[in-house]
């Protein structure tokens, strides 16, 4: 039985990580109806980042993160007004083709820095530390952590979004561009505020991924597909969907690997494709 | 001096001219009508004043200033409102939000959210709900607060009386007084001529993208409207072909 409560728990722990993953991704395709494919990468340029910070400067991973977070956020805004504003349109075929340009030379150009060897950050003394929960059932400190963190971003992100006068031009802007502009909005400054917000996330998903695991300049493309899987599977209608779209695959993904190691991952695929097929507009759909 | 001119001002959808050298002029707290047919391209000089259209700079000079070629954002943040055709509230946004928009183009004055509930008391008690989920003639006045919001100089209104009843339009052009108590200026481009000439200082009428009459809208006759309107005299053929 406590097999059991540890495999949903570890599938939670799992989410988590998957959660803030999908919510770049759910927030730039939200406001601006752009798929960023290279989205998987920016986490691992992020991770590289980060652990170049940590062996060049020798600080801890959250000094890291203070230098990070800056750069990702302004490197997101100066992306999005340099290049991804001038793809947007009708036509979704140029930003998927920019973005998938971007994947090809972000993972080419980290591979030429770094080697293709697996890197991780030392995360000591949180990587081993526990918590025990019940007899034979304990919790890593690090994945509460990262779990802990992915909570706090879906509710700031949906506070920002209900309550504040930028969550209003988000949505504003994403209804009807042509009409926010004629009330005073600039929509290039609009989405380059929410790519620099999506860039945030990046900078987080990307240190703790290298905390947790490992990161190599090949894994986009992988952490692409969970953040795709956990945005579907929740559907657009708000952050927490994509939070709960994130945990049922992580606990899927869990509940696969404990029936075979190599189930995991095609466990997740299967949830992801029965959801797409029973319910398109994901569990979570847009309510307003 | 006018508020807003227009010099020349021509318009183009691809290569199709909708605008052919509009001359236009309106002075502070004046309202202005916009009349013609379908197609005679009032809603395209709307769009083209508050920069939808792109227009070249010295087209459009609004407070003494060109603007032409501006960004409509730009454009709005200088003080012209628009009441868009078809009232294009924002779907995801409550009545208050959509309102609040209005507050980007961050100039303040006499038009806060209370004013606007003041001005349309039926919009108070739906505050909270979805703006879409409104009758048309209430989606209409969050359309109009939400450009009162702006506390614009110029405000454009783009066929508010379009689907809906007539005595909602009246209910809605009732407001008008008040809204240019202050000394805001209107354009309205409106497809009811005699509602048009009712309400408005002077009138300009547009056919196939040309000016045909312009002048104080209580100095004309039907003859002359219906001539300037259909570029024929009505009078000579019996009922309107439209």
């Amino acid at each position: 039985m406590t097999g059991w409560i540890d495999t949903l728990l570890q599938g939670l722990l799992l989410g988590g990580l998957y959660a803030l993953f999908a919510m770049g991704q759910s927030l730039i395709f939200g406001v601006m109806r752009l798929t960023n494919v290279a989205h998987g990468d920016f986490i691992v340029l992020a991770g590289f980042v980060a652990f170049a910070l940590v062996g060049a400067l020798g600080i801890g991973p959250l000094a890291a993160f203070a230098f990070l977070l800056p750069l990702a956020m302004l490197s997101g805004y100066l992306l999005q007004r340099a290049v991804l504003n001038d793809t947007l349109g009708k036509d979704p075929l140029p930003s998927l083709v920019v973005t998938f340009g971007l994947s090809i030379v972000i993972q080419n150009a980290l591979q030429e820095i770094f080697s293709a060897d697996p890197r991780s950050i030392s995360a000591e003394p949180l990587a081993t530390a526990s918590v025990q929960i019940m007899e034979g059932l304990s919790a890593g400190v690090l994945p509460l952590a990262i779990f802990a963190i992915a909570l706090a971003a879906a509710a700031s992100l949906q506070w920002l979004f209900a309550r504040t006068a930028i969550g209003r031009a988000f949505r504003a802007t994403s209804d009807d561009a042509e009409t926010a502009e004629l009330m005073g909005l600039d929509s290039r400054a609009v989405y380059a505020l929410a790519t620099a917000l999506a860039f945030a996330l990046i900078a987080a998903a990307g240190l703790l991924q290298a905390m947790r695991t490992t990161i190599s300049p090949a894994d986009g493309p992988g952490l692409l597909l969970f953040a795709f899987e956990a945005v579907v599977i929740g559907g657009l209608g708000s952050f927490w969907g994509t939070f709960a779209g994130g945990l049922i695959l992580g606990v899927t993904q869990a509940i696969g690997f404990r029936f075979d190691p190599g189930w995991g991952i095609w466990l997740g695929h299967i949830v992801f494709l029965a959801v797409l097929l029973a319910r398109p507009q994901g569990l979570v759909p847009r309510t307003r | 001096m006018s508020l807003l001119r227009t010099r020349g001002l021509e318009a183009f959808y691809g290569d199709f001219q909708a605008l052919f050298g509009v001359d236009l002029e309106i002075a502070e707290g004046e309202v202005l009508a916009v009349i013609g047919a379908n197609g005679a391209g009032k809603s395209t000089l709307l769009r083209t004043i508050c920069g939808v259209l792109k227009a070249p700079r010295d087209a459009v000079h609004f407070d003494g200033e060109p603007i032409g070629g501006l960004r409509p954002g730009e454009i709005a943040r200088r003080g012209i409102a628009m009441v868009p055709e078809g009232r294009r509230l924002f779907p995801s946004l409550s009545v208050e939000e959509n309102l609040r928009i209005g507050e980007q183009s961050r100039r303040r004055g006499a038009w806060t959210l209370e004013a606007v509930y003041a001005l349309f008391p039926m919009l108070r008690d739906k505050r909270g709900a979805p703006a879409t989920s409104l009758s048309g003639g209430q989606q209409q006045m969050v359309a109009i607060g939400r450009a009162l919001v702006a506390n614009p100089r110029l405000l454009l209104c783009d066929e508010m009386s379009l689907g809906l009843a007539p005595i909602v339009v009246k209910e809605i052009y009732a407001a008008l007084p008040a809204v240019v108590a202050g000394g805001l200026s209107v354009i309205l481009v409106e497809q009811d001529i005699s509602l048009a000439c009712g309400v408005s200082d002077r009138l300009y009428c547009l056919q196939e993208g040309r000016v045909t009459l312009s002048g104080p809208s209580a100095s004309f006759g039907r003859e002359d409207i219906s001539r300037a309107y259909f570029g024929a005299d009505l009078g000579d053929y019996g009922a309107p072909r439209a």
